[in-house]
């Protein structure tokens, strides 16, 4: 058995594709922190911002709505080359697991903030109005009210930006990210190392699978409905 | 004392000014449980919701025991409004907080009770609307009435004033109808809070209101004490509240009356001479021969009432008019 692996796994060289899964991990890891950060109040503002909501505002509504549509209506590969010259200023370089992370918060921050604004505008007008009765500042009505009730939403917005975030990182390796998309381009597609390619897939897929799982649990626990 | 002098509310649609409620003034007294009665879209969410200004009124004053409260700023409206308790249709709990965390939520908003105030007062209102073993379910795991006896504890919790119900009982069968309204009675007797209820029922303003204002079309219609406004009411639109409360179909009791033989009359009894035998001595005394062709008796909060049509045959008709007119029945000639 142990023979068989080796001769169908010839080019696998396991420590890479550990350190390539822990690059992956962490790009992924860092820009969804980064990407819940910027989006939640971005997507609390949106939501604040909108027609008919507290703090109607169609000015700043409009010029926060078209910067998201904007960055996500890039493709995120063309994002992640347009996002270079930006990221060299940033943090020095745009190689590597850091030099990835910009982008992948350019494209994940807008597509979590309108998740976010989406899962707000479920809640109840009955519950904000309610809270509002009580008299509740509009800081109140958001932290008291709101984002506990759309708490099961957001949680599942975090896991499907955190999805979306897996395949953009993979993307990454494509202009030198790192992690696993990179191991598959540089020795799956470069190289026609198949049995590379097969190994970084078959983990992107695991890993897709265990965000996703631990996201419904998630959204399950927190749901009182 | 909340008063409102010539207020209006508008709303812009598409640059035009669409009246939610024409210029009112009405004066709902400390203490008393006032109704507002209409059809959907004629006015009285609106009017409910000024009064704790979650619509700003477009014109007029709403003063509050002598306070202005549409000349407020924004800190002195949050501190009015958690002095004005809120229930509504569909409760609008917070499900993601439990029974005792509703409870406790406009204590903490307020921020000027401390932690052990709000779990003894939390307490003592689930003991009030009877939920104390309910305390740690979250919403979602209670029956109707249930959630709006949360709702009630929640209104209650930062011991306001007055109290606004807007449907509160629209959502809820018949029965726990009853109790919900016995509860808000109980407590307006209680806690001397003052009650404004918007219904479009006319059976739940019969069984708790003291006063009553029938609404259409943006406009206070008629207006009176609960007892006068229902048993003579004037407007065409609260007799179809009243016929609709006792259902009654016009067209169908039209059509007895025409069957019936000699002069038809309507009695009503109020309060003890509900009791009154009155028709045997009246009959004996004037020689009239009647029979009853329709009749209720039932109260109007806590005073017993009766309305019975008759139709009445020979004898000697003003000694009767009179004999109940001594008695203090009302009398009304139908034919």
């Amino acid at each position: 058995m142990e023979a068989l692996m080796e001769n169908l796994l010839t080019n696998v060289d396991w420590t890479e594709i550990g350190w390539a899964s822990w690059d992956t991990l962490v790009m992924v890891g860092m820009s969804l922190l980064f990407s819940v950060l910027i989006g939640l109040p971005v997507g609390v503002l949106l939501f604040l911002f909108g027609k008919r909501q507290l703090l109607e505002q169609p000015i700043a509504y409009a010029v926060l709505s078209f910067v998201v549509n904007v960055l996500r209506s890039v493709p995120f590969i063309i994002l992640l080359i347009v996002m270079i010259p930006f990221t060299v200023m940033l943090i020095g370089t745009s190689l590597g697991v850091a030099g990835a992370i910009p982008p992948l918060v350019a494209g994940g921050a807008p597509f979590f903030a309108r998740l976010v604004e989406t899962s707000l505008r479920e809640v109840d007008r009955g519950i904000i109005e309610a809270t509002q009765a009580m008299g509740a500042t509009v800081k109140q009505v958001v932290f008291g009210a709101l984002l506990p009730e759309a708490l099961p939403g957001i949680i599942a917005g975090i896991t499907v930006t955190a999805i979306t975030l897996v395949s953009y990182a993979a993307m990454s390796g494509v202009v030198g990210g790192g992690g696993l998309g990179d191991l598959a381009i540089r020795f799956g597609y470069q190289r026609f190392q198949t049995d590379v390619m097969v190994i970084t897939v078959a983990l992107l897929v695991i890993f897709v699978q265990l965000l996703q799982m631990a996201g419904d649990r998630l959204v399950l626990y927190f749901s009182r409905k | 004392m909340i008063v409102f002098d010539q207020v209006q509310k508008s709303y812009q649609v598409g640059g035009r000014a669409i009246p939610a409620l024409h210029p009112t003034s009405m004066t709902i007294e400390t203490g008393e449980v006032f109704g507002i009665v209409g059809h959907s879209g004629a006015g009285k969410s609106t009017l409910v919701r000024l009064i704790n200004l979650l619509e700003p009124p477009t014109g007029g004053r709403i003063l509050i025991d002598d306070e202005n409260i549409t000349g407020y700023n924004a800190s002195e409206l949050r501190a009015f409004r958690r002095k004005v308790g809120m229930i509504f249709q569909h409760f609008n709990l917070l499900s993601s907080k439990t029974v005792a965390d509703n409870i406790a939520f406009p204590m903490k908003l307020a921020g000027i009770y401390s932690r052990s105030e709000i779990r003894e007062r939390v307490d003592e209102l689930l003991k009030r609307v009877s939920l104390a073993d309910q305390a740690n379910k979250y919403p979602s795991q209670l029956s109707g009435g249930q959630k709006q006896r949360v709702g009630i504890a929640r209104a209650l919790a930062c011991r306001p004033t007055i109290l606004l119900c807007d449907e509160a009982t629209s959502a809820l069968d018949p029965q726990t109808t009853q109790s919900v309204l016995k509860l808000l009675a109980d407590i307006n007797r209680e806690l001397g809070l003052t009650i404004v209820l918007i219904t479009h029922e006319m059976d739940v303003v019969r069984r708790v209101c003291d006063r009553v204002a029938v609404m259409d079309a943006g406009e206070v219609v008629e207006m009176g004490a609960v007892s006068d406004v229902f048993l003579h009411p004037k407007h065409p639109t609260t007799r179809d509240f009243v016929f609709e409360s006792e259902s009654i179909d016009r067209e169908e009791m039209q059509r007895d009356l025409e069957h019936a033989p000699g002069r038809i009359l309507r009695l009503t009894f109020r309060g003890q001479s509900t009791y009154t035998p009155l028709l045997g001595s009246v009959a004996r005394e004037s020689g009239v021969d009647f029979s009853i062709l329709s009749g209720r008796i039932d109260h109007i909060k806590d005073t017993p009432y009766g309305q019975l049509t008759l139709s009445l045959v020979g004898g000697d008709l003003d000694i009767a008019m009179n004999a109940f007119e001594a008695a203090d029945v009302h009398v009304e000639v139908l034919r």
